[in-house]
């Protein structure tokens, strides 16, 4: 796991970001948080009795928790693509599909014309294909990557509201695709609507000789399922936290800041850009499929525009750019998309005596929260030091470039010329 | 019309074996696309027609929401994502207007002149949300960085989707025209909500078009979309002049979501999005900025919908939208600057 490596490698080396100790000191506490939610969910909360138990299964159920961190993932493949590279990218649920169907495809009895085993945790007699977890992760990822680039390739030369349009394009085509794909010249390539139904459980392999571990994680050993879903984040945020001071991260900052002058620099803007969609599809390919390990299926109707717009909301809150911001946005809008709302509701309706229908309002919360966020505080609430600057930075237009004032607050003494996150 | 676009396509000069690929490649899609249509009409000629009267009318709807799309983007750059949960406002608004308070729901002169009030009134109630939109969010914005207002266009877009789920409710609703009937030239039946969409659309686009070319407020909005500080210092009022775009966007908007309910006769909540990128499409084909390339995109876009939808060869109603936003990729791909525009170089 990233993790241990992280913890292994101490010693000084050639400065190649932020001293190690950084890593170090994230990976415990990521850790220690896991390993302490882990245990309360597994030891300590079946033994709970009455109020408490009740008021956790209702607030904070497990299955939310993993939800959550699926999100996680997701909003941190966005990150990459928006947050550092600057492109806007509206039909992220594409990746997100596209991972979901590929586990479909490669861990149910869907392809009933084959039987193929290849480690996974199903009887040997069942048809289908049924490849284990782990390489379905990876095949994933590559998969969704190579969709990314296919994407990506014809937006390259397009201006950034262009690029939002032609991504959101795709965001719409693919899940329609998957959607009437029951019939695609006679074969049904997605089964349409009814969605692929049952996906295989996560086969724990080698793992089964610890004590409590099952054969696979079916839906009732969520805690372990959790410590799987922990593991990716945290190989997620790694990743994230490593592209960021390397090579690459720091072309794609320059990208997002001035795309000429990084060109100017030597940065080659297509390769750049296309990496950038890549690893962001990448992690929306793992994603996808530990979504559909999370709900055990695939369905069609899940994957639509809201999706894009929630995961990109949880990047716009915590803080374009900021892995930790765009974490905790991710886990709290995904936890009041799931279970905050409904239980806000209930609690206010019972205590006031009302009957407002919570639940309706999220698509209000999610709009009103973009809105107020690129109004008073485009940064996040977690911001990056990097990012506040650039986005706090007022417009200079023609005039402003040759020193008449306009009229923006507080401004940056050194003028630059335009960039592509500012208005061009 | 596709020999427009063959030529512009041909003025543009792009060299080196990349430009050769790319137009052969346009041209081949072109070829393909001429040669569906000639089998269509060859195979069911009536069918095709049919399906290419329905697509007109669509196209009219569409081109009375691109226009609002490209005169915001015209004025300042902005792709306004609201603009099609705009138009879905309107007609939910237009709906309720004409068949609960004003209580039309069977044909007659009064359900006429009712329509007519409708018209005005959801013109009126989409250009005071639109202008507001502006005032509260995208005004702040203007010196933003792009990727604010967007985001802001998406999450207001999101908050008119919810009060259409509020005020429409979850499902479609489907409401009476008063306009009925139809007559048939040969095989063909044409509606009278189609001529009333033609009869509408028309001459609301030769007064948006005598509005931004003859009249002194639509020289102040050509000037502010070249320059806004140097529109400033002429003496112009740039922040009327953007609030009162959007407000021309807004009606625009107002006037298809009437027309809308009158021709297809239901309201979604979720109507606004499809038809929204739809027009966006619309706009993007014909050149964005442009107001006839708005209203050529829209119209080639419904036929092209339309004759997807009906005709023998068409791929039916459940690939439409794949289609169309293939064709908005495929524009975006081979000319971003659309059929009526003209290529620009990024100034430095």
């Amino acid at each position: 796991m990233a993790t241990a490596s992280a913890l292994e490698r101490g010693g000084p080396g050639p400065w190649d970001g932020p001293p190690r100790s950084s890593n170090v000191k994230w990976a415990t506490g990521f850790i220690c948080v896991a390993i302490a939610v882990f245990v309360f969910y597994q030891y300590i909360y079946p033994d709970m009795d009455g109020e408490a138990k009740t008021f956790f299964r209702e607030w904070l159920p497990i299955t939310a928790v993993n939800e959550a961190l699926i999100f996680v993932i997701m909003a941190l493949g966005l990150n990459i693509v928006v947050g550092y590279a600057g492109l806007l990218d509206l039909g992220y649920v594409a990746f997100w599909a596209i991972g979901g169907y590929t586990a479909g495809w490669l861990m149910s009895s869907f392809i009933q014309q084959v039987r193929f085993h290849a480690g996974g945790s199903s009887p040997p007699t069942a048809d289908g294909v049924h490849i284990t977890f782990w390489a379905v992760l990876l095949i994933g990822g590559l998969f969704t990557a190579f969709w990314g680039i296919i994407i990506g390739g014809p937006t390259l030369r397009l201006k950034s509201d262009y690029l939002a349009i032609v991504t959101l394009g795709f965001g719409e085509i693919i899940p329609q695709v998957f959607y009437n794909g029951d019939n695609v010249f006679g074969h049904n390539a997605t089964n349409g609507p009814q969605g692929i139904l049952p996906v295989d459980n996560i086969g724990t392999g080698p793992l089964q000789a610890l004590p409590q571990v099952n054969e696979s994680l079916g839906p009732f050993d969520a805690p372990f399922r959790f410590l799987i879903f922990c593991a990716l984040a945290a190989v997620c945020v790694f990743v994230s936290l490593r592209l960021r001071t390397g090579r690459l991260g720091r072309a794609w900052l320059a990208i997002r800041e001035d795309e000429l002058a990084a060109s100017m620099m030597g940065v080659p803007l297509a390769r750049t850009k296309l990496s950038a969609y890549a690893v962001g599809a990448f992690f929306g390919g793992v994603g996808g499929v530990a979504f559909a390990t999370h709900i055990n299926g695939v369905l069609a109707d899940r994957f639509n525009f809201s999706i894009s717009v929630i995961v990109l909301a949880m990047v716009v809150l915590g803080g374009m750019g900021n892995v930790w911001g765009v974490m905790l946005g991710a886990l709290a809008l995904a936890w009041i998309n799931s279970t905050g709302m409904k239980q806000v509701g209930e609690t206010f309706n019972s205590s006031f005596g009302t009957n407002v229908d919570f639940p309706s309002k999220t698509y209000l919360l999610f709009g009103v929260i973009l809105v107020l966020m690129m109004l008073f505080r485009r940064e996040g609430l977690v911001p990056e030091a990097r990012t506040r600057q650039v986005l706090r930075e007022p417009e200079r237009g023609e005039l402003g470039a040759e020193g008449a004032e306009t009229d923006g607050e507080d401004q940056v003494t050194s003028a630059k010329p335009r960039r592509p996150w500012r208005r061009s | 019309m596709t020999a427009t676009a063959v030529e512009a396509a041909a003025t543009r000069t792009s060299g080196g074996v990349r430009g050769a690929i790319e137009r052969f490649l346009a041209y081949g899609i072109l070829l393909a696309l001429a040669v569906w249509l000639v089998a269509n009409f060859v195979k069911a000629p009536g069918q095709s027609s049919s399906a290419l009267v329905e697509g007109i009318n669509n196209g009219a709807l569409y081109a009375l929401i691109a226009l609002g799309y490209t005169l915001v983007y015209g004025i300042i750059e902005l792709i306004n994502f609201a603009h099609g949960d705009l138009f879905m406002l309107g007609s939910v608004f237009s709906a309720f207007f004409l068949v609960n308070w004003l209580g039309f729901n069977e044909p007659g002169t009064e359900a006429v002149l009712a329509l007519v009030l409708t018209l005005v009134s959801a013109m009126i109630f989409c250009s005071a949300i639109n202008v507001a939109a502006e005032r509260v969010a995208y005004r702040r914005l203007r010196r933003a960085p792009k990727l604010a207002s967007l985001i802001t266009a998406v999450g207001l877009s999101f908050v008119f989707q919810w009060v259409g789920l509020q005020w429409n409710g979850s499902t479609p609703r489907q409401w009476p025209s008063v306009v009925r009937g139809g007559f048939k030239i040969g095989s063909v039946t044409i509606e009278y909500t189609a001529i009333l969409v033609i009869a509408v659309t028309v001459p609301l686009l030769l007064l948006l078009t005598y509005i931004v070319q003859r009249t002194r407020q639509g020289k102040a909005m050509r000037a502010t979309a070249q320059d806004q500080d140097a529109a400033r210092l002429m003496g112009i009022n740039v922040d009327r002049t953007i609030a009162f775009t959007f407000a021309l966007g807004g009606a625009m908007a107002g006037a298809a979501g009437t027309l809308y309910v009158q021709s297809i006769g239901t309201t979604r909540f979720d109507s606004g999005f499809q038809l929204g990128l739809i027009a966006f499409t619309a706009a993007v084909m014909g050149g964005i900025g442009k107001l006839n390339g708005a209203v050529l995109g829209g119209l080639l876009i419904g036929i092209i919908q339309g004759l997807n939808d009906g005709a023998p060869y068409g791929l039916t109603q459940r690939w439409s939208q794949t289609v169309v936003f293939t064709i908005l990729i495929l524009i975006l791909v081979f000319k971003p600057e659309g059929i009526l525009g003209r290529p620009t170089t990024e100034k430095v």
